[in-house]
């Protein structure tokens, strides 16, 4: 089968893989790079599992060609943390409880932390509007809005939204 | 069997790899991804094209030159575009938009297809890799040609506060529409002037509601004419029966949020 | 959203000394969740990953003339096309494991489908992508056979036979009838002195769980002839005991790694893709995963169950409510799964937190064409209870009585005698709708604000019935009741029509002969059960058990206080 060499930067690192024609990127960040933090949930763009950061937004990795992140960066939750010190969010996530069974917690990660790249102190509209990309079947979205809404530090925002 | 992409530098060198009609364009993939994922047997070759025209917007001769690979992240957040806005915003979810492109909303089948209900309601021109041009019209028509190759580019003029847009869904933010409605409704001296009604949802395509549109010819954007132009809105549809609702009650819900959309403008 | 602890209510039930009750503790997998560590079945990778696919009918019911693998079997990167044959014991029915219902469910189909999506052939290819297309070109001559979508439909005569276990299209329960009877007091003669007779239909669809992880596993080779299983199960046992009679191999052989679950809300208990991923492993000698796709879980995957009800309710001017009757219809789609349990369950809770004193329930579980049903969050409960409040409300609107003082008037209270003859303990509707109340701004009379779970019950509500209606209708025969139904069916039963031997005899099940189907002798349930002290023992099948015209009935347990299934905590102090 046909493959086709790429590079890109992975949370900081370059990468150089083949990857099959036709590949998506959350298989080939998956099986290719070995990064598991990205998950299916649906291979169609409805759940927001496989949410990665492309160039500074927020993609659907299941629905993005591989090659076309050749000579770009590709940020996911594997590089949020710094050795053992968790990153805002993930601190934020776990004193409020904001995942049960964790399975799209991943996506929601890095969709808020787009959020919070591009709009550090959002409002509570905003917050749900971003996350509005991914499903969590567990219902824990009062927990996950909370938990970014600590992480931007607009706690006194909250309500405004 | 493999699939194949082949990546051009141009427009027309992609124009010319599509030639035989086997191959499939990759726009922002929120389509043909899906497909691809699934091994839809119709996809062998993808052609895909890197040119940065395809991702520019900038005024050009009184018209607003928006690039077919324009995503809606970026109509969203463009100042030139900003009469767009309300339409790109409510697209899918943040992922979605930073992916979608305009040119791939022109062919998304219902229930999407909300920005090409927005541009055949303000008259858009569709602009080919051959430099042809053809009203957005062709394009849309059911039975049209719209076999005039890979879009290039979409031109519109800014409707200067005369476009409005709704979008009804049963999630929000980010459900799909069960129907959604942009009317482009200029009122020169008071009185409305060729007005363009277009719904989302209630056929396969967008569609003009030219009985609405007719109700509202001529008149003052008063009660009355929203009324006619609500009681009139769902002649000629034969709206789809799907997951997400009824024929029966698209039919229904049509003139109420015609109505509604009209009387929310001041 | 701060939860708001009431321990003004019952505070003298409890010492407030405890250390971790009421305050926020970690959870252990938290730290994984959040950096994406926590260990799903599909993040093990394995080099040389073989895609199972399943080719699925597009029919609701079909005969199987012939499945045609050769075309698929020569498809880029198949290693392997699996069907029925290759299944070593191609029969199972989840509960087996309890002893509870026939076998009834294949895990590739044979000779007939029963409905849309269930699988005919699975593909082993090196791909996710060659499978699907391997799926594709497998061929399947079929026959479509009329089906049924219905529940009521299903039960009618000369309606399509969706189970070769159960001819009549309803589980049959305790080897005795063909529904779940629940008899306390005499209903009917309720019915005719209460002041009005209220009567409901209630109906609730499907229920896809969506877990955002869908169900899978992933199965590979492991030292001393073992196998290894990653799984997303939510039942790990379930899933081993169900793999082990699929696949005909002793326990010892599998090793199952399950435990972090990408939600399951019930739906991923039917260990479906153990024993196929395992099959896949043992047939191929590669690691397999079998993975539903979203579209999958949605059409094929197990959902909750359909339900409807028709509910009864004698109803005294007051606000009493003096009889309460159900008839309900469990959908279980083709197969059994857990809808029978459901049901067990289910009339183990009616007549809902009520003390009615007259209560009769028929409840079926009925085989229809449909996705077949299973576990999801209080199932077999939370249909029932949909209808019991929605009732409530008809009642109040009925009598003109405000509709939660309706629910403090009949709420059970401590030390009442419910239907399914044990005595209510640590009950506390009362206070939940004052309380409801209070945060509605709703108000309350005095008399309902000043009611407690605490008193007005036992004494004489503590009593079983006087008398109790039973009655034979339903009745099945050729099923044993040594059980509740599995084992012990003899291989001529009497007035059915299924002549295969019980498949627990043999370690291979025959294949199902489905010649032009000979409608079997059917049985038929009635419809209007009326539940009559004398007519209906007429005529009816020889009783194991005399009639039972007194209290208590046979099997009733004595009516001291129930000791089975108390616990220190689930005993309020007194």
């Amino acid at each position: 089968m046909a493959q086709k060499p790429i590079r890109f930067t992975h949370n900081g690192a370059e990468r150089a893989v083949f990857v099959e024609e036709g590949a998506n990127l959350l298989d080939v960040l998956r099986r290719g790079v070995g990064d598991l933090t990205p998950k299916y949930g649906c291979g169609q763009g409805t759940c927001g599992a496989c949410t990665v950061i492309v160039d500074g937004a927020p993609r659907l990795s299941c629905l993005t060609l591989a090659e076309t992140v050749d000579g770009g960066r590709v940020d996911t939750v594997a590089g949020l943390a710094e050795g053992n010190r968790l990153s805002a969010l993930q601190e934020a996530f776990m004193s409020h409880f904001a995942a049960q069974c964790g399975y799209c917690t991943d996506g929601m990660l890095m969709s808020a932390t787009a959020l919070l790249k591009d709009n550090p102190r959002p409002t509570r509209e905003e917050v749900v509007e971003a996350i509005s990309g991914n499903l969590c079947r567990c219902t824990g979205y009062e927990a996950i809005i909370e938990a970014i809404l600590t992480a931007a530090g607009s706690g006194g925002a909250r309500r405004a939204g | 069997m493999a699939v194949t992409v082949e990546t051009y530098a141009t427009l027309a060198e992609a124009q010319r790899a599509m030639a035989g009609g086997r191959a499939r364009f990759l726009g922002g993939g929120t389509i043909l991804m899906r497909a691809l994922n699934e091994a839809d047997p119709s996809i062998s070759t993808i052609v895909r094209a890197t040119d940065p025209a395809l991702r520019q917007i900038r005024p050009e001769g009184g018209e607003i030159m928006i690039g077919a690979g324009v995503t809606m992240a970026e109509l969203a957040r463009h100042r030139d575009t900003a009469f767009l806005a309300p339409v790109a915003r409510v697209i899918g979810g943040p992922q979605v938009r930073a992916a979608a492109t305009v040119a791939g909303n022109l062919f998304a089948a219902a229930p999407y297809g909300d920005m090409a209900a927005a541009l055949l309601a303000l008259g858009a021109t569709i602009e080919t890799a051959d430099g042809r041009r053809q009203p957005i019209e062709e394009l849309m028509r059911p039975s049209g040609s719209g076999a005039g190759g890979l879009v290039a580019a979409v031109r519109v003029a800014d409707p200067r506060g005369a476009f409005h847009f709704c979008k009804v869904s049963r999630v929000k933010p980010k459900g799909v529409s069960l129907i959604s409605i942009a009317a482009l409704l200029p009122r020169p001296g008071g009185r409305i002037e060729r007005p363009r009604i277009v719904f989302n949802g209630m056929g396969p395509r967008p569609v003009r509601a030219a009985e609405a549109e007719r109700a509202l010819e001529g008149r003052s954007l008063d009660a009355a004419a929203i009324a006619a132009a609500a009681r009139a809105a769902a002649e000629g549809f034969d709206p789809p029966d799907d997951a997400l609702a009824s024929a029966w009650y698209r039919r229904e819900v049509a003139g109420v949020h015609l109505a509604r959309l009209l009387t929310g403008i001041r | 959203m701060a939860i708001e602890f009431r321990k003004d209510l019952f505070a003298d039930e409890r010492d407030d000394d405890l250390n971790e009750i009421g305050k926020p503790t970690q959870r252990q997998d938290m730290l994984g969740h959040v950096t994406g560590r926590s260990p799903f079945y599909d993040d093990h990778l394995f080099d040389g990953l073989c895609h199972i696919r399943c080719a699925r009918s597009p029919h609701h019911h079909a005969r199987i003339r012939r499945v045609d693998t050769s075309a698929a079997e020569r498809m880029p990167g198949v290693r392997r096309v699996i069907t029925a044959r290759d299944v070593p014991h191609n029969l199972n029915t989840l509960l087996s494991l309890l002893d509870f219902g026939l076998d009834d469910e294949e895990l590739i189909a044979s000779e007939r489908v029963a409905y849309k999506g269930e699988p005919v052939a699975a593909v082993i290819a090196d791909t996710e992508r060659q499978a699907r297309e391997a799926c594709r070109a497998v061929r399947v001559d079929w026959e479509a056979l009329p089906h049924v979508l219905d529940v009521e439909e299903a039960i009618k005569p000369g309606a399509p036979a969706v189970n070769p276990a159960y001819p009549g299209n309803l589980f049959v329960y305790h080897g005795k009838y063909d529904h779940q009877k629940l008899r306390y007091g005499d209903v009917e003669a309720a019915l005719r002195t209460a002041d009005h007779v209220v009567t409901g239909r209630y109906q609730m669809s499907p229920i896809e769980q969506a877990p955002i992880e869908t169900c899978g596993a992933i199965a590979a080779p492991e030292t001393n002839d073992r196998f290894v299983c990653y799984t997303s199960t939510q039942a790990l046992f379930f899933s081993l005991g169900t793999a082990v009679k699929l696949l005909d191999v002793s326990s010892a052989r599998l090793h199952f790694i399950g435990g972090t679950v990408g939600g399951g809300f019930g739906g991923k208990v039917d260990s479906l893709h153990e024993p196929m991923a395992i099959l896949g492993t043992m047939l191929t000698g590669r690691p397999c995963k079998y993975m539903f796709d979203r579209e999958e879980e949605m059409q094929v995957g197990a959902p909750r169950g359909a339900e409807r009800w028709y509910l009864t309710d004698g109803v005294m001017n007051d606000g009493r409510i003096v009889a309460r009757k159900f008839v309900g219809y469990f959908d279980a789609g083709a197969t059994t799964r857990l809808s029978s349990y459901a049901i067990i369950k289910g009339v183990g809770h009616l007549p809902g937190p009520y003390t009615i004193p007259n209560v009769y329930a028929d409840v079926y579980c009925v085989f229809t064409n449909r996705t077949p049903a299973t576990a999801m969050r209080g199932f077999g409960v939370t249909g029932v209870d949909f209808a019991i409040e929605s009732h409530m409300d008809e009642v109040a609107d009925t009598i003109g009585m405000d509709p939660i003082e309706l629910r403090i008037l009949n709420a059970y209270r401590d030390g009442d005698m419910k239907a399914h003859r044990r005595l209510a303990k640590n009950t506390a509707l009362v206070e939940c709708c004052q309380v409801a109340a209070g945060k509605a701004g709703w108000g309350l009379s005095q008399a309902a604000r000043a009611a407690s779970s605490l008193t007005g019950g036992g004494g004489a509500r503590a009593e079983l019935p006087a008398f109790t209606a039973t009655d034979e209708h339903g009745r099945v025969a050729g099923f044993s009741s040594g059980s509740y139904a599995q084992g012990g069916r003899p291989a001529e039963p009497t007035g059915r029509g299924d002549p295969r031997p019980a498949p627990g005899s043999a370690p291979r099940p025959e294949p199902r002969h489905e010649p032009p189907r000979h409608e079997p002798p059917r049985h038929e349930p009635s419809r209007t059960p009326e539940p009559r002290r004398e007519p209906a023992y007429a005529g009816a099948p020889p009783r194991p058990e005399p009639p039972s015209p007194a209290p208590p009935a046979p099997g009733e347990p004595p009516r001291r206080a129930p000791t089975r299934f108390s616990s220190i905590s689930g005993l309020r102090r007194r």
